[in-house]
């Protein structure tokens, strides 16, 4: 009698799509409901601030495109935006040339130089940025060390300006970005087998050609990562542009915080915090096919 | 020989970018020792009245003090959210799981700009600028990845036999939390929330956004230091923040040391009594 029902029922079921159940998607088990509390809280503090910041940009002071219109009608403000760009593409090259042969030095040293390197590495990863930003200014400005040093050895006579230009911003976002461009790069790297080196070797290539054949190819993992995470960072960069960078040199930060509080254009200013953020979410969802950047965050520390 | 001179080069570069590096240490330290209230290069005479400073103007360690809640109650709400979350990463069935994931990681990859301006819109109509509480929201927010990555990987080595062992003993998944998984995975979860503190305490971006007369807290305090005039105060500052933060980097070194050590005392007369 039971057996026949079940056997009617499963036929049942067989013969007809599967009814798409909502609930059965959505089931944590008890681990996994683990995750709630914190899922909650980042919504409602993280994720819903961002929702009233985007409606602000669309009806503050009326109800429609308006801010990001004014974003184009002035000439300032895409200017701002290039730079913005353009820095970011300075920061990341020079990130990247000086990560790579750093990282690369890492893995070729003995346990206790890399040890020491990474140290090195990690310093300002736990300075702050503020700290680090000021005390660039100190070095850079036309009374600083830098210019008095050179004046004193009579190697110029006038302080070379530093500070308030493009090559004093890209010095000091330089020394922001480093070490997370150098992680990605140099867990990597470590994770490439030597052994694929010595076998190029071995069957006639110079060793530059397996470097630039094998190692660099089988590096570029990392490297995208550590570009991906440069790029993406210094676009929001704030207080060193601030402090290092003059009006011609102005990110799109500084612009953001500067409409806030000097002229109190909360909309205009939620529209430009909009545009970076859709910018940073769009540039991650494209590279996002290509790059692993969870995997590498997730090993960041 | 190429390779020779290719590795020396390599060895000057590194040498050239660790100085690079740690440069601003280099440079903030010595300055704030210097008499000079300009703070002119070479430094000159020695001196501390720059530290001096720092403990007459009530400005500094009021500032300080409220850094010091906000950044002990923010990473005490990251480790509690993030110790829990970790839990469900590793060992829960979590549907979505990488879109969940990518929401957890989030707070790193967003401009600070952008999390400090939307907070500040949402907490003005909600009266949350300026107080303790919307700081440690905020704050927990931009910590919080790093207890979850911190514990994730502390979370991934710890053998699962030892728990399943304390459970058929009768221990209760909670008791066995406390009791044996805890225990395994503390080094990372102090790390987490070492990580966290100083997060919060030195983060001065959505700081600057949640600040006014009410409150403020150091970093904002600094940079408003920098911005008006250079004041060679704020070198002080700087040297005493960067004595904390590696101060409580050597005592977490120390911590793990011990630990290890005593570790290697459990280990060593268990193995005997099984022999």
């Amino acid at each position: 009698m039971t057996s026949a029902a079940t056997d009617s029922s499963t036929g049942r079921l067989r013969g007809r799509p599967r009814p798409l159940r909502l609930s059965r998607w959505l089931r944590f088990d008890g681990w996994g409901a683990l995750v709630l509390p914190l899922l909650v809280f980042l919504v409602l503090v993280f994720g819903l601030p961002l929702v009233v910041m985007l409606s602000r940009s669309l009806t503050d002071p009326s109800f429609g495109l308006q801010n990001y219109r004014d974003i184009f009608a002035n000439a300032v403000y895409p200017r701002v935006l290039g730079n913005t760009f353009l820095i970011a593409a300075i920061v990341t090259v020079v990130t990247l040339a000086l990560a790579y042969p750093y990282a690369y030095l890492m893995t070729l040293v003995g346990p206790v130089w890399r040890m020491i390197m990474l140290g090195l590495v990690l310093v300002p990863f736990w300075t702050s940025i503020l700290v680090r930003s000021f005390a660039l200014v100190l070095f850079l400005r036309d009374t600083g060390a830098f210019n008095s040093t050179l004046q004193t050895l009579d190697v110029i006579d006038q302080p070379i300006p530093l500070i308030r230009t493009l090559t004093g911003v890209v010095f000091g976002m330089v020394q922001v970005a480093l070490p997370f461009a150098v992680l990605p790069i140099f867990a990597t790297m470590q994770g490439i087998d030597r052994r694929l080196l010595q076998a190029a070797e071995s069957l006639g290539a110079r060793p530059a050609g397996a470097f630039w054949r094998i190692f660099v190819p089988l590096s570029a993992p990392g490297v995208a990562a550590a570009v991906l995470l440069t790029f993406v960072q210094a676009l929001g960069y704030y207080i060193t542009p601030a402090l290092l960078g003059g009006p011609k040199n102005t990110m799109i930060g500084e612009l953001i915080v500067q409409q806030v509080s000097t002229v109190l254009r909360f909309g205009f200013a939620a529209a430009l915090a909009t545009l970076l953020l859709l910018t940073t979410f769009l540039l991650l969802v494209v590279a996002g096919r290509f790059v692993d950047l969870q995997k590498h965050l997730m090993r960041q520390t | 020989m190429t390779k020779i001179l290719t590795r020396a080069g390599l060895a000057i570069l590194a040498a050239l970018i660790g100085v690079y590096l740690i440069l601003p240490v280099l440079i903030v330290v010595p300055m704030s020792f210097s008499d000079s209230s300009f703070l002119s290069f070479p430094p000159g005479q020695m001196s501390l009245r720059w530290f001096h400073n720092i403990l007459d103007d009530p400005i500094w360690i009021d500032s300080a003090l409220a850094s010091l809640k906000v950044a002990l109650a923010s990473s005490i709400c990251a480790v509690v959210l993030g110790v829990l979350a970790a839990l469900a990463l590793v060992r829960g069935h979590i549907p979505f799981r990488n879109t969940i994931t990518a929401i957890l990681l989030a707070p790193l990859i967003v401009p600070y700009v952008i999390i400090g301006l939307a907070a500040y819109i949402a907490f003005l109509q909600l009266g949350l600028t300026q107080t303790t509480l919307g700081f440690v929201l905020v704050h927990t927010c931009l910590a919080v990845p790093y207890v979850v990555i911190n514990v994730v990987a502390g979370l991934v080595s710890v053998d699962r036999r030892l728990e399943m062992a304390a459970m058929s003993l009768g221990a209760g998944p909670v008791t066995t939390f406390f009791k044996v998984t805890l225990p395994l995975i503390l080094p990372s979860v102090l790390a987490g929330g070492l990580f966290a503190f100083f997060i919060s305490w030195d983060e001065v971006v959505t700081a600057i956004f949640l600040s006014g007369p009410d409150l403020t807290t150091l970093p904002v305090q600094m940079w408003s230091g920098i911005r008006v005039q250079i004041d060679p105060t704020v070198a002080a500052l700087s040297t005493l923040v960067l004595l904390v933060i590696f101060g409580s980097f050597i005592v977490l070194g120390l911590t793990r040391l011990i630990r290890q050590l005593a570790r290697r005392r459990v280990t060593g007369p268990a193995t005997n009594t099984g022999a």
